[in-house]
């Protein structure tokens, strides 16, 4: 069986050019490898900084790697020329951190959905409407809320709006780049429960970027840890979980929050 | 949007009262006056003199003579010009119909170069068309807008290839329709390549600095997520989001119109408002002064005026702020 995405060998160097003194030259991804199934979820944990969201924008098509290919559908897609990853692109839809600033703060919610409509149909006014609130019902929001400026929406709603956002191009992968980080607990139970449900009712296929492994380990069919630009350990979570092979999975391991009531200790304190 | 509209245009009636009390009272209390040269000539009787001071009330309180001034403003000839003997709005208007043509046209240039340019900028941020962009207008910014306008004036007079003063040639009458305009923008070519230069760095670094912020914006990189080409990107998704700035500033560049050429024109010997009111501070020609203060106020309030139609119209969140 043949994967959606398969990268192999990517790597990404980032070069400050200087008046003076030596180029300072970042590498952001050092040779990195992996696929991901159609249908399925792959998470990729790391600590801040290792290259996650590097990764994210060179799958999005919004990087060009330094070097290694990323295959698509079967299609090599990182030396593309510009209007051919155009197209590419609108396979592939991110959603980001930050509900806040994901959105243009002048547009009520019909417009932000309507922008990527605009793009990929011959939609007019009415039909236009009723597919935002498609959208708009499919995430879990009213469709009355079309009216309104993403600045008035909640910090859960926003985040359910870039889905929906994203969810109007159709795309194959959605790329999720810490896209629970920014939300409290129960909101973000919620929505990783909403991004379940539509995996299962789209076929969707999903990259969950994130250094919470005890979600990852939640949505994911396929966790791979990620260091400095390299991916240090793969597997599938309850292995990850139970058995960490590297030094990084045991940190990030021992950072996951958890309630601890087991007796004896509540019979120490 | 009546109510804001009622609040900004009573914000503007009364700063244009105040603007006009202090250039009145500043102009009238300043000493000397225009009548002071001709008591040196002994050709002309003290008397015609006195009878000239009455006549023009220069002997009547501060507070007569300004409410008989705005009466006279109110009839639309903002007083009389004691040098050219006639209401002081006509000889105005002339003028500030020349200095328009200048500014205008420069405001236009410099706008249309200062987008693209800014855009270009940002677009690379902290690369080579970045820096280059930065460069230029730092240089442009480090030279004098005279010493600006004295170059231009020297490489004119070397090459002879752009007349160096004055609107139109002595012939002007005489040219067909389209020599008539071949000529005068020959005339224009000097000060108004002198005004684009001496504003466009700010502009385009506004520009810059506006874009730069929304082009970092992560919803702009969603934009360029879905598909959206470099071009529409930029002009259609980016500008607008980055506009607020950019149109107070133009409200701006429309408030300057009047006030902001007069130096080039002085230098340029262009027949605007700038030759015209430094002669009529010299001569103490204080109605002509005082009308010439007044229209550029006008023009100052009423660009910030439309700087915040323009707002208002192009920022729905401004309008949510302020009420229907």
């Amino acid at each position: 069986m043949h994967g959606l995405v398969r990268v192999e060998n990517l790597v990404k160097r980032f070069s400050k050019t200087r008046l003076a003194g030596p180029n300072q030259e970042v590498r952001a991804l050092a040779g990195v490898s992996f696929s991901i199934l159609r249908g399925t979820t792959l998470a990729i944990v790391g600590e801040s900084g290792c290259g996650k969201s590097t990764l994210a924008l060179c799958l999005a098509c919004l990087e060009r790697p330094t070097s290694g290919k990323i295959w698509f559908e079967e299609r090599e897609i990182s030396g593309l020329h510009e209007k051919d990853r155009r197209v590419i692109r609108r396979q592939i839809q991110l959603i980001f951190q930050d509900p806040a600033n994901s959105f243009n703060p002048r547009w009520t919610v019909l417009e932000i959905l309507t922008e990527p409509l605009a793009l990929t149909g011959n939609l007019r006014g009415e039909e236009m409407r009723s597919r935002a609130g498609g959208l708009l019902s499919q995430v879990g929001l009213s469709p009355d809320m079309q009216g309104k400026l993403s600045s008035e929406l909640s910090g859960g709603q926003r985040q359910r709006l870039a889905i929906a956002r994203a969810l109007a191009l159709e795309p194959k992968l959605l790329i999720l780049d810490e896209a629970l980080s920014a939300l409290d607990c129960s909101v973000q139970a919620q929505i990783a429960n909403l991004l379940m449900d539509l995996q299962g009712s789209l076929k969707m296929t999903y990259l969950f970027i994130s250094h919470d492994l005890a979600m990852a380990a939640y949505l994911a069919d396929e966790i791979a840890v990620m260091s400095h630009g390299q991916i240090v350990e793969q597997g599938a979570p309850e292995k990850i979980l139970k058995q960490p092979q590297s030094r990084i999975t045991r940190e990030l391991l021992a950072a996951v929050p958890r309630l601890d009531f087991s007796p004896h200790r509540t019979a120490e304190s | 949007m009546m109510r804001y509209l009622l609040r900004r245009a009573a914000h503007a009636f009364f700063l244009l009262i105040g603007v006009s009390l202090l250039a009145f009272a500043f102009t009238v209390l300043a000493p000397g006056n225009y009548f002071d040269e001709m008591r040196l000539n002994p050709e002309i009787a003290p008397e015609t003199i006195a009878a000239l001071r009455t006549q023009y009330e220069l002997n009547r309180s501060l507070p007569v003579r300004y409410v008989h001034w705005v009466s006279s403003v109110l009839h639309g000839d903002m007083g009389f010009s004691f040098a050219y003997n006639t209401p002081v709005a006509p000889l105005l208007l002339v003028r500030a119909r020349n200095t328009l043509l200048l500014t205008v046209t420069a405001m236009l240039l410099a706008w249309g170069i200062a987008l693209p340019l800014g855009i270009w900028s940002a677009e690379h941020l902290g690369r080579l068309p970045d820096r280059l962009v930065s460069w230029g207008t730092a240089a442009l910014l480090v030279v004098p807008d005279l010493a600006l306008a004295l170059g231009l004036l020297v490489i004119a007079v070397k090459s002879g290839w752009l007349p160096t003063g004055g609107m139109v040639s002595l012939n002007f009458d005489r040219l067909p329709f389209f020599g008539k305009l071949r000529d005068l923008l020959l005339h224009m070519a000097l000060p108004v390549a002198a005004l684009v230069l001496s504003v466009l760095p700010t502009l385009v670094r506004h520009v810059r600095a506006a874009m730069a912020e929304v082009l970092d914006a992560p919803f702009v990189l969603a934009a360029e997520g879905h598909g959206l080409r470099r071009r529409t990107l930029l002009y259609r998704y980016a500008l607008p989001a980055a506009a607020n700035p950019l149109i107070s500033l133009f409200g701006f560049s429309i408030g300057t119109l009047l006030s902001g050429s007069l130096l080039i024109e002085v230098v340029m010997s262009w027949p605007g408002l700038g030759p015209f009111l430094l002669e009529a501070i010299l001569a103490r020609d204080i109605y002509v002064v005082i009308g010439g203060v007044l229209l550029s106020t006008l023009f100052l309030v009423g660009g910030n005026f439309l700087a915040d139609l323009l707002l208002y119209w192009a920022d729905p969140r401004i309008r949510t702020e302020t009420g229907p």
